[in-house]
C-alpha cells in the first residue's frame, strides 16, 4: 500500500513546502522561481517513466508539453473554455496521440526509438508552424479577459501555481505507484531484456505504446497550464529542443528510475540553469556546462546522485525509491 | 530537380560518416550535427583566412576532421563502448551539447556565408550553378577514395574486420581500439567534409548542423548500416525526392516528409532499401 512508504510522505512534504514557502510572505519572485523547479520535476518524473523504467530514451518529451500548451491555450483563447476543463482535454488528446503514435512507432527498438523522437519533435515542430488555426509561427496570444474566470490576472497566477504543485505532486505519486506495480515490474523487465520478456509473456509493444502515452498526459496537463499563465506560446519557445535535452541531464544526475533521484536532480539543475543564465559571463556556457555535466555522470557515476546516496547510505535504499 | 541531384550528394556524404561510425561500433553519433556545423565554421574561417579555393580547402578541413574524432573517441566514446546504448547515446550528445554552446558564445546563432561563386554551366535555358556541380563532385571524389580505402588496404580492411565480429579480429592480431579510433576520426571526417561543401551552397549559422544531422538519419536508415556507397545513392535519392516537392509546398514542410519518410522505412525495411539480409 502505497501509505506505508516514505517516499510517498517525502513527496507531500515536498509540495507542502513548495505551497507555504512563497504563501507565507505572498513572495511573488519566490512563487516563479517554484513553479520553474515545479515544472522541471513534472517533465523528468514523466521522462524517467521512459527512460529510467523502460530503458527508452526520449529524445523528444517536451513535444507533450508544448503541444498540451497549444491545445490547451486553443481551447481556452478561441473556443472561450475554462482552464480546468481546457488542460485535461489537453491531456486527454496529448495522451491520445501519444499512444496511437507510440503503437507504430514503438515497435522499433532501442537506438531506433531514439532518434525517432527527435523525428517526431522536429515534425510536430514543422507542422505547428504551418497551421493556420494555431497562429503558424507568430503563436497565440491570451486577451486579457482570458483571466476573468479565475478572479483577474493576479489571482490566476496563484491558482495556476497551486494547480501545477498539484500536477507534481501526482507525476511523483504516478511513478511511485507504477514502480511498485505489476506494470512496472514489465517495464523493468523490457529494460533488461526486451526478448526475455517477449519470452516471459509481455506484450512489449503495447506495454512500450502505454507508457509512452501515460508519461505524455501529466507534461500536457502543465503545459495548458503553463502557456496559460504565460499568456502567450509560439513554435519555437514551445517546442524546444534544449529543454527536452537539459531534462535527460537532470535525471541523469539526480538518478534514472528513483522518483526521488529525478526530483532531486529537477531541482538542482534548474536552480543552476537559473544561476547561470543570470550571471552575464556565463550565461553563454550555460550548455557547455550543462554538457560537461552530463558527460561526467555517464562517465564516472551512471546511476546519479541517488546512486552515491545507496553506496554510502546502505539503508537509504529502504526509504528513497 | 538537378540541383537537388548534386544537393543529395552531399547529404550522401554526411550520411556515410555516420554510417560508418554506427556500421563499425554500433554507436550512434549525436556529435554528428555539431560536427557537421564545425565544418562549415572551419571553412569560414579557412577562406576568410587564406581566400583560397575552397574546394582545395577540403584537405586540411578533412585532417582536421580527423584528428578532432580521434579527440572525441578518446574523451567520450571508448568508455562506453559495450555499455548500454543509452550511455553512448548520451555521451557522444554531450559532446555534441558543449560544442554548440561553445559555438554560439564564439559566433552567436547570426547566418554566416562564404561568399565564394564558380562560373555556371548553361544547358539550354537552365543553368547549373558551378558550386552545386563542384561540391557535388568533391562528394564523390571523397566517396571513391573512402570506398577504395575500405576494400583495398590493410587498414580499411581491418575496420570491416572489427565491425564484423570485435572478438575475432582480435584474435586475429588486430588492435581494435585503434581501429575504432580511426573509424570515428574519418567519420567525423565526413561530417567536417560534407558541412565544409554545404557552407559553399547555402547561408548557415552554428545551428544548421542539426536540420543535416536529421536528414543524415534519414540517409542512413535508408540505406541501410556500413554501406558507404549506398549511402551516398540513397542521399542522391533525398535531394531528388527535395528537388521534386519543393516547387510545390512550402519550405517548412520538408522536415516533416522526411521525417513521415524516415518512420515509414524504419518500419517497412528495417535493413534499409538497399540492405541485404546479413545486414
Amino acid at each position: 500500500v502505497i501509505f506505508k512508504r516514505p517516499s510517498f510522505w517525502l513527496t507531500l512534504l515536498l509540495a507542502a513546502v513548495f505551497v507555504y514557502l512563497p504563501m507565507r510572505g505572498n513572495d511573488a519572485a519566490l512563487r516563479e522561481d517554484l513553479i520553474l523547479v515545479a515544472v522541471a520535476i513534472i517533465l523528468v518524473s514523466n521522462l524517467n517513466l521512459m527512460i529510467g523504467y523502460t530503458g527508452y530514451v526520449n529524445f523528444g518529451h517536451i513535444v507533450f508539453y508544448g503541444l498540451g500548451g497549444y491545445v490547451g491555450l486553443y481551447l481556452v483563447s478561441a473556443r472561450g473554455w475554462h482552464l480546468p476543463s481546457a488542460a485535461l482535454t489537453a491531456g486527454v488528446f496529448v495522451s491520445i496521440c501519444a499512444l496511437l503514435f507510440g503503437l507504430g512507432v514503438l515497435r522499433l527498438r532501442g537506438a531506433y526509438f531514439a532518434l525517432a523522437t527527435v523525428g517526431i519533435l522536429v515534425a510536430v515542430h514543422a507542422f505547428v508552424s504551418n497551421f493556420d488555426p494555431w497562429g503558424r509561427s507568430t503563436g497565440m496570444y491570451l486577451p486579457f479577459e482570458a483571466y476573468e474566470p479565475l478572479g483577474g490576472a493576479m489571482r490566476a497566477l496563484w491558482t495556476t501555481y497551486y494547480l501545477i504543485i498539484a500536477v507534481m505532486t501526482l507525476s511523483m505519486i504516478l511513478s511511485l505507484t507504477i514502480k511498485r506495480s505489476k506494470f512496472g515490474l514489465g517495464l523493468f523487465a523490457i529494460r533488461e531484456d526486451e526478448d526475455a520478456a517477449v519470452v516471459l509473456g509481455i506484450n512489449a509493444t503495447v506495454y512500450k505504446a502505454i507508457i509512452y502515452s501515460v508519461s505524455a498526459f501529466l507534461p500536457a496537463v502543465a503545459g495548458a497550464l503553463m502557456f496559460y499563465k504565460n499568456g502567450m506560446i509560439d513554435p519555437s519557445i514551445a517546442f524546444e529542443y534544449m529543454l527536452s535535452i537539459e531534462g535527460i541531464v537532470m535525471l541523469m544526475l539526480g538518478g534514472q528510475g528513483t522518483v526521488i533521484g529525478a526530483a532531486m536532480g529537477a531541482g538542482l539543475y534548474e536552480r543552476l540553469r537559473s544561476y547561470l543564465l543570470t550571471q552575464p559571463r556565463l550565461s553563454n556556457f550555460h550548455l557547455v556546462i550543462a554538457g560537461g555535466l552530463l558527460l561526467v555522470v555517464v562517465l564516472f557515476a551512471s546511476s546519479g546522485l541517488i546512486g552515491w546516496l545507496y553506496r554510502f547510505v546502505p539503508r537509504s535504499r529502504e526509504v528513497i525509491e | 530537380m538537378i540541383d537537388g541531384l548534386l544537393v543529395g550528394a552531399v547529404y550522401g556524404l554526411a550520411a556515410m560518416g555516420l554510417s560508418l561510425i554506427w556500421g563499425v561500433m554500433d554507436v550512434i553519433n549525436l556529435t554528428h550535427g555539431a560536427m557537421i556545423a564545425l565544418g562549415m565554421f572551419a571553412m569560414y574561417l579557412l577562406f576568410a583566412l587564406t581566400s583560397a579555393n575552397p574546394y582545395l580547402l577540403l584537405v586540411p578541413i578533412l585532417g582536421i576532421g580527423l584528428v578532432l574524432g580521434v579527440l572525441v573517441y578518446w574523451l567520450s566514446v571508448h568508455w562506453v563502448l559495450g555499455r548500454s546504448q543509452l550511455m553512448s547515446l548520451l555521451s557522444t550528445f554531450s559532446v555534441n551539447m558543449m560544442v554548440i554552446g561553445i559555438g554560439t558564445a564564439l559566433w552567436s546563432t547570426s547566418p554566416y556565408n562564404v561568399n565564394f561563386t564558380l562560373k555556371g554551366i548553361t544547358v539550354g535555358d537552365y543553368t547549373f550553378t558551378g558550386n552545386h556541380i563542384a561540391a557535388a563532385c568533391s562528394a564523390l571524389i571523397i566517396a571513391l577514395l573512402l570506398e577504395l580505402f575500405l576494400y583495398r588496404t590493410r587498414m580499411g580492411k581491418a575496420i570491416r574486420a572489427v565491425a564484423d565480429n570485435r572478438e575475432a579480429a582480435e584474435l586475429m592480431g588486430i588492435s581494435s581500439t585503434a581501429v575504432l579510433a580511426i573509424a570515428f576520426g574519418i567519420g567525423i571526417a565526413l561530417a567536417l567534409g560534407s558541412g565544409a561543401l554545404v557552407s559553399t551552397l547555402f547561408p548557415f549559422t552554428i545551428l544548421s548542423g542539426a536540420v543535416y544531422q536529421l536528414k543524415s538519419f534519414v540517409v542512413t536508415v535508408l540505406a541501410g548500416l556500413g554501406k558507404p556507397l549506398g549511402a551516398l545513392a540513397a542521399g542522391v535519392l533525398l535531394g531528388l525526392l527535395e528537388g521534386a516537392v519543393t516547387p510545390f509546398i512550402a519550405v517548412s514542410w520538408i522536415p516533416l516528409i522526411e521525417f513521415g519518410l524516415f518512420v515509414v522505412v524504419l518500419i517497412l525495411f528495417p535493413r534499409g532499401i538497399f540492405g541485404r539480409a546479413t545486414a
